[in-house]
């Protein structure tokens, strides 16, 4: 059972209440009409699926509702923390970089 | 040379008190060069190498298995089998696979206990039904059996089920495929194993793949915990963990990996002699033939490499189950596990060529890859021997993700399992 922190309640609570909502950060093509259809497959379909950090969207269904991001570990299961997509996307960025 | 089994071998060994019988497998020291490398040693990827030393020759092939052969979902998973698919690409190639059930025992020469005792997925809802009919009336155009069971029909066969209008989600009917059933699992991976090897296929257990070795545009090899190993194609058969194996080639594919849960019962005495699925109230029931209760039901929601899952998704299970079978509210639960399975975007598997020449992949089977055993092994061999695609798995190949030629099979095909 995971327990996950809502950063809008400011809140701990049970899996359960929440809604798995696949992987974080997803960049749509930023010139639509000119990538093919290869481009569109992997942004539609292709996931990173990492054995490790993995930054995921959780919403908080039986809560406030709002989606928010989680960097969680997919082997252990231990989560580093809770972000809105706002704050979590600096961070997120930082470390695609480094 | 391992035993041929038979009633006179039997006889005969046991005279000799059973201590004469050789190893089915042999645990060779790897090559440093083979023709052909299977990563992964589930039922997919041994009876990959099985169907390449029979069917075409190629009998200088390894199988690189990272723990032990049946260790990962092979001999995790609840062993239903059914054909009863509705789009033509899956019913075909699951049909396949179920034809190549019906005789794998004699062609192994290993009793897999392949039992066809038929696959009921019961329909609780008027949209539930017509999807049942469709689906049936698809099968039947197929050439894959089916036929549609009322209430009355169902408490025929299975008396135990509550199939009065009083329950919460009330029995409306079911599809039945007769010629469906189970199968024991580990037998399935020391069959394909024991006859590959002794075609000459090499069963490397305790060898984690962990990089690919390209040049160019061309696979050469693999490196694993027991040095590098050179091949001229290689072919990944590793269910949950495939999409670490295709980063370290570069690619990335259209697959998420969940943990799949399930649980089996203290042993009974038999009471349930057919599989029964619901996918309204989801979950799935049968009885091994040691008696136990054999229980599965949903994924996790979310990504997950830990080979355990959410213990509400248990209670979940568990309640439909009751639902269904009041009487078992009084069973005793015996083993909990999971395994990780490769979900595609189209619940359909994968089986394909790569932009790295020489390198093939088989996966996304999901929840619902072993009955498929025999049949992916078999059109997998095919495509790496030929370099190119069977007939029956030419739309299965990777670029449907890019042209959209999805075979949508969620939700089409009743639980997915
Ligand atoms: C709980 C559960 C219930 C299921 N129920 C059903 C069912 O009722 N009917 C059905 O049809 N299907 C079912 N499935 C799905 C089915 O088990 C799988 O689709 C199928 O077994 C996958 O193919 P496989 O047997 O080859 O996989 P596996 O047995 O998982 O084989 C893959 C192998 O690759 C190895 N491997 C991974 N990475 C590496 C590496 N880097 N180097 C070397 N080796 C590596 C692994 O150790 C593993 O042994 C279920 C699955 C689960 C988990
Ligand atoms: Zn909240």
């Amino acid at each position: 059972m995971l327990r996950i922190h809502c950063p809008y309640c400011r809140e701990v609570r049970e899996e359960e209440e929440f809604g798995y909502a696949g992987e974080a950060y997803i960049a749509r093509p930023a010139a639509p009409e000119e990538v093919d259809d290869a481009v569109w497959g992997d942004y539609v379909f292709h996931r990173k699926n990492p054995r490790g950090w993995h930054w995921e969207q959780w919403q908080h269904v039986a809560g406030c509702r709002k989606v928010f991001v989680v960097k969680r570990h997919t082997v252990t299961y231990e989560i580093a923390g809770s972000w809105t997509l706002a704050e979590g996307k600096a961070l997120y960025l930082s470390e695609e970089q480094s | 040379m391992a035993n041929r089994y038979s009633l006179w071998s039997l006889i005969k060994h046991g005279l000799k008190h059973h201590e004469s019988w050789q190893p089915a497998w042999q645990s060779p020291t790897p090559r440093n060069k083979y023709d052909v490398i299977i990563v992964g040693g589930g039922g997919h990827g041994l009876a990959t190498a099985y169907y390449l030393a029979r069917e075409h020759g190629i009998t200088n092939v390894a199988v690189l298995e990272k723990g032990y052969l049946g260790g990962g979902n092979t001999a995790r998973n609840t062993t239903i089998i059914r054909s009863n698919y509705l789009w033509d690409e899956a019913a075909q190639l699951y049909e396949h696979a179920l034809k190549l059930w019906e005789g794998l025992s004699q062609d192994l020469n290993f009793n897999v206990m392949f039992s066809q005792r038929g696959v009921m997925n019961l329909g609780h809802t008027l949209q539930d039904m017509r999807d049942i009919e469709r689906r049936a009336n698809a099968n039947l155009l197929n050439g894959v059996d089916a036929v549609v069971l009322s209430p009355s029909e169902i408490r025929d066969i299975v008396p135990l089920m509550d199939v009065s209008s009083k329950t919460r989600y009330p029995v409306m009917g079911a599809s039945f495929q007769p010629r469906g059933g189970v199968a024991r699992h580990d037998a399935v991976a020391w069959g394909f194993a024991r006859a590959a090897s002794e075609l000459g296929v090499h069963i490397i257990e305790q060898c984690e793949v962990t990089g690919m070795l390209i040049d160019g545009d061309r696979i050469k090899g693999v490196k694993t915990t027991r040095g590098d190993i050179l091949a001229d194609k290689v072919g990944c058969v590793a269910a949950g963990n495939t999409s670490t194996l295709a980063k370290m080639a570069g690619i990335r594919l259209p697959l998420e990996s969940h943990p799949l849960q399930a649980f089996v019962s203290e042993s009974l005495k038999p009471c349930l002699d057919t599989v029964v699925m619901s996918n309204a109230v989801h979950g799935y029931v049968s009885q091994s033939d040691k008696g136990e209760l054999v229980i599965g039901a949903g994924i996790d929601s979310y990504l997950g490499y830990g080979q355990r899952g959410s213990p509400h998704i248990i209670e979940h299970t568990a309640a439909a189950i009751i639902e269904l079978f009041p009487s078992f509210s009084r069973v005793r639960m015996n083993r909990q596990w999971g395994g990780i399975v490769d979900v595609s975007p189209d619940a359909c598997p994968i089986i394909t060529k790569t932009r790295v020449k020489g390198l093939f992949f088989n996966c996304g089977w999901g929840t619902g890859g072993f009955k498929a055993t025999p049949g992916s092994g078999n059109v997998f061999a095919h495509t790496i021997a030929n370099d190119a695609p069977h007939r029956l798995n030419a739309a299965f190949s990777l670029d449907r993700f890019a042209s959209g030629h999805l075979i949508d099979e969620h939700g089409a095909a009743a639980v997915a399992h």
